[in-house]
């Protein structure tokens, strides 16, 4: 699906990603982990086009992408969720989520002014997209609350829904089940598995060590923005190299 | 070449006051990542206090600063607390609006009080000094001096005091800050009474050589943006640094250029940089 | 059945404009309300770019004046006829808002006001100095009433009243059209966030600059009508107390909704003109009421009964019939 070759991002002096090459394989749950600020996000906010690598190339399919914008990399079918998301609250779930689709229409001012067919047909599909994406993620009955007024793990899906509005062949989720409890995690990873047995490949950064384990196909473990391990979750649990680096760290964070 | 001098020293002299403004515009940004309109109320409001108490209570020119420094602290930090305190978690533009509402309530304060028109401050200092050529007039040496010496304590008190260091670490991170145990309440009241202090100083420096009126601190407040801006919001260096460009680009472009249009050379400098560096001058500028 | 409320009320509030003149007291009341009017329209786009689109110009009157200063150095040093001025208010200031847009809108949040802020003071320094284009501070004087189309005139107040509300009405229509389509959708979406909108496929800086380029487009078209309406020009209408004042109606009344601008915009005008003594301290009163909306009604009158509302219409059963 992509592929990364040593790719790498500079603020000013500091490496915060560096020289990484991997794949993130077509149809299976792809994990990164790593110690707190181990580039993370910021190699997610490489994939996703919202920063631009200094060095390196990002291939999808085997088109180069590299230095596109976020949108554009939307467009070609790469969704992504952010680690909070900031729904507008004075409206309600499914308004918020009509937009998601916006990228597969075209109508623009003029179809407006004039109140073209193509407006009201795209409309519809964008209505009809946010409701199925509800449906996917079993939302549909809280379609008309206030976004205000929906639980963390409600929050959580609506971001799935959102980014599968979209249309996309991969999703990258940033830490898809932070902060809720375990049982509501269990779900979440439910949905992630839904996900990928429709054809969707997804990507995921995560702290929850069990859900990872139990979830994800491949691992890549980043430590200081460099890749230290990648495999199955059974060869990372007994990679040296990733023991190290998560108790050095726990040593460093005391 | 007199000429020139000459020029030198009236850029030294906006410089000086662009500088006060600029860093105390700049430290809240830091602090609080608020662009505060009201600032330049705030220097309005030091300006008529000075103006007040040496004219209605008849105290000697420096006390009155003195005075005026203290009230326009105190009417910062009620600011902070009233106004932006509660907007702290708010989106980016709400807080933007109520301080320009702070802007709108304390001009209008001023021009009840002491009405709208022009009023001219004495300074004890009228005398000119001849140097080499370039006649000075003394209040404009003393605003140069005493403008580079309140800097120069700002600085140090920035950088070699612990309460200094706190204000600096919360501009650089704030979750930073709550983890060191910083109070961040009691950091924001300082932070927004050092930049009313400057500003109340400035104005009270800047006003003998200039009028005192209830719209008095816009073009200054807005300059001081394009300072900030230019220096990287939240910078202290970038603040004295861009106080000191934009008040001899103003100085020689007015002198040089053309003085009908001197007021927009700051602006159009602005546009021009931002257009070509969206970054700014300093992108690694502390933001 | 609530389209059909909402459908309601507006009727209603054209039929309330449409019949003002016969209830309006004296000439001066219908002056009062068609000038409200021409600074609604002109909110009208400042809440497309603000309220919707989440990016605060603080040039906007700046953008008024530019329409206006069109109209009234056309009309008076060029002699074209007022409605081939008047035509191209808008497009200058939406042309003007292109250059301006592709450089402001890269800069994100603050940046982006601060900029328009001097790009404010750019365009009230220049228009008071340009002594030949803008006849500087004398202003501009005798700019010519809107002529007459066919059987219809426009040299009585209860005819220009008209005239303005006509306009005000269709930039209604017109906005309402845009923030109920898709396109308004994707505004919204910006005003939630750059980074979102941006991962969902939305290209920030072209529907950004559409939506500053609507925006100063409105207040263009409102500077035009303020030109023939008015008559003569100062530097002043670019001042940024203009813009505060168009925040003020916006915020009153409700940010990012259709209506909030109108009730503002009507509301406090009328409010200032009836205690008269406020006039000239009225952000005495207004300025605390600015942060206390800010603080405790951060979406207007508007916004929040329409929260209120969508909160009772997803209430299960019951008790949502009140």
């Amino acid at each position: 699906m992509l592929e990364v070759r040593n790719l790498g991002k500079r603020f000013g002096g500091l490496a915060a990603v560096s020289d990484v090459s991997t794949k993130i394989e077509t149809g299976k749950v792809n994990a990164i982990i790593g110690p707190n600020g181990a580039g993370k996000t910021t190699f997610f906010n490489l994939l996703s086009g919202v920063q631009k690598p200094t060095s390196g190339q990002i291939l999808l399919q085997g088109r180069d992408i590299t230095g596109l914008r976020a949108d554009q990399i939307a467009v070609l079918g790469v969704s992504r969720t952010f680690q909070t998301t900031v729904l507008f609250n004075q409206a309600s779930v499914l308004d918020n989520l009509i937009v998601g689709h916006r990228l597969r229409t075209k109508s623009g001012l003029l179809d407006v002014l004039i109140g073209s067919s193509r407006l009201k047909r795209e409309e519809q599909i964008c209505r009809d997209k946010a409701h199925a994406a509800l449906e996917f993620v079993g939302l549909e009955k809280i379609a008309t609350r206030l976004a205000a007024d929906i639980s963390q793990e409600e929050r959580k899906r609506v971001a799935f829904a959102l980014a599968l509005a979209t249309d996309p062949q991969l999703v990258l989720l940033d830490e898809p089940a932070g902060g809720v409890n375990p049982e509501e995690t269990e779900g979440l990873a439910e949905l992630i598995r839904k996900m990928v047995a429709n054809g969707i490949t997804v990507c995921l950064i995560e702290h929850k060590m069990n859900m990872i384990m139990s979830l994800a196909d491949r691992i890549m473990v980043l430590n200081y923005g460099e890749k230290i391990a990648e495999g199955t979750p059974a060869e990372i649990r007994a990679n040296p190299a990733v023991i190290d680096a998560y108790l050095g760290s726990e040593h460093a964070g005391v | 070449m007199d000429l020139f001098f000459q020029q030198v020293l009236n850029g030294l002299t906006l410089g000086g006051v662009y500088c006060l403004v600029a860093l105390g515009l700049t430290l809240v940004y830091g602090v609080l990542h608020v662009p505060n309109f009201a600032h330049g109320a705030f220097y309005m409001a030091g300006a008529f206090v000075s103006f007040h108490l040496m004219t209605a209570w008849g105290w000697p020119y420096w006390l009155a600063m003195l005075g005026s420094a203290a009230c326009v602290a105190l009417l910062a930090v009620l600011a902070e607390r009233l106004v932006f305190h509660p907007l702290r978690h708010a989106s980016p533009l709400h807080p933007m609006i109520a301080a320009i509402g702070v802007l709108l309530f304390l001009e209008a304060a001023a021009q009840a009080i002491w009405g709208a028109d022009f009023q001219r401050m004495q300074s004890p200092y009228t005398g000119i000094v001849d140097l080499a050529g370039v006649t000075a007039p003394v209040q404009r040496l003393l605003i140069i001096g005493a403008a580079f010496a309140l800097v120069v304590i700002v600085h140090l008190f920035l950088t070699r005091t612990v309460t200094g260091s706190t204000i600096v670490a919360m501009a650089q991170t704030r979750e930073g800050a709550a983890l060191v145990g910083i109070n961040a309440n009691r950091v924001a009241m300082l932070t927004f009474a050092l930049s009313g202090v400057l500003a109340a100083v400035a104005a009270t420096l800047y006003a003998p050589i200039n009028l005192v009126y209830p719209a008095m601190g816009h073009l200054v407040i807005t300059k001081a943006f394009v300072i900030i801006i230019l220096g990287g919001m939240g910078s202290v260096p970038g603040a004295i640094a861009g106080g000191l460009i934009i008040g001899l680009a103003e100085s020689f472009g007015a002198f040089y250029v053309s003085d009908h249009y001197k007021d927009i050379i700051a602006f159009t400098l602005l546009v021009v940089i931002l257009s070509l560096r969206p970054q700014g001058l300093f992108p690694n500028a502390a933001r | 059945m609530m389209r059909l409320n909402a459908k309601l009320g507006w009727i209603m509030l054209l039929v309330l404009g449409l019949v003002f003149p016969f209830l309006a007291g004296n000439d001066y009341h219908l002056t009062v309300m068609s000038t409200a009017y021409i600074y609604v329209l002109a909110t009208l786009g400042l809440n497309l770019v603000t309220g919707y689109t989440g990016q605060y110009n603080l040039a906007h009157a700046g953008f008024m004046a530019v329409g206006a200063y069109t109209v009234g150095i056309l009309t008076v040093d060029y002699q074209v006829p007022f409605w081939i001025a008047f035509v191209l208010a808008g497009p200058v200031a939406a042309l003007l808002g292109f250059f301006i847009g592709i450089v402001s809108l890269r800069l994100k949040g603050h940046y982006f006001s601060i900029f328009t802020l001097c790009v404010g003071y750019i365009l009230f320094l220049v228009i008071e100095k340009w002594e030949s284009l803008t006849h500087g501070t004398v202003g501009i004087i005798g700019i010519p009433a809107p002529s007459p189309i066919g059987p219809l005139t426009f040299d009585s107040p209860r005819a220009l009243y008209y005239l303005v509300f006509f306009f005000l009405v269709v930039g209604l229509w017109v906005m309402h059209r845009i923030v109920s389509s898709l396109l308004g959708r994707t505004f919204m979406a910006i005003r939630n966030g750059d980074d979102l909108a941006e991962s969902l496929g939305i290209n920030l800086m072209r529907n950004k600059l559409l939506a500053f380029m609507l925006s100063v487009f409105y207040a263009g078209l409102a500077g035009g009508l303020y030109a023939g309406f008015v008559r003569f020009l100062g530097p002043g209408i670019a001042g940024v107390e203009h813009t505060f004042d168009m925040t003020m109606y916006m915020l009153v009344g409700g940010i990012g909704t259709l209506l909030g601008p109108v009730l503002g915009g009507l509301t406090v005008p009328w409010i200032t003109q009836t205690l008269q003594w406020l006039q000239e301290y009225r952000f005495l009163v207004f300025g605390p009421i600015l942060v206390l909306l800010v603080i405790f009604v951060p979406h207007g009158i508007v916004g929040s009964f329409i929260a209120w509302r969508a909160r009772k219409a997803a209430q299960p059963h019951g008790s949502g019939h009140a």
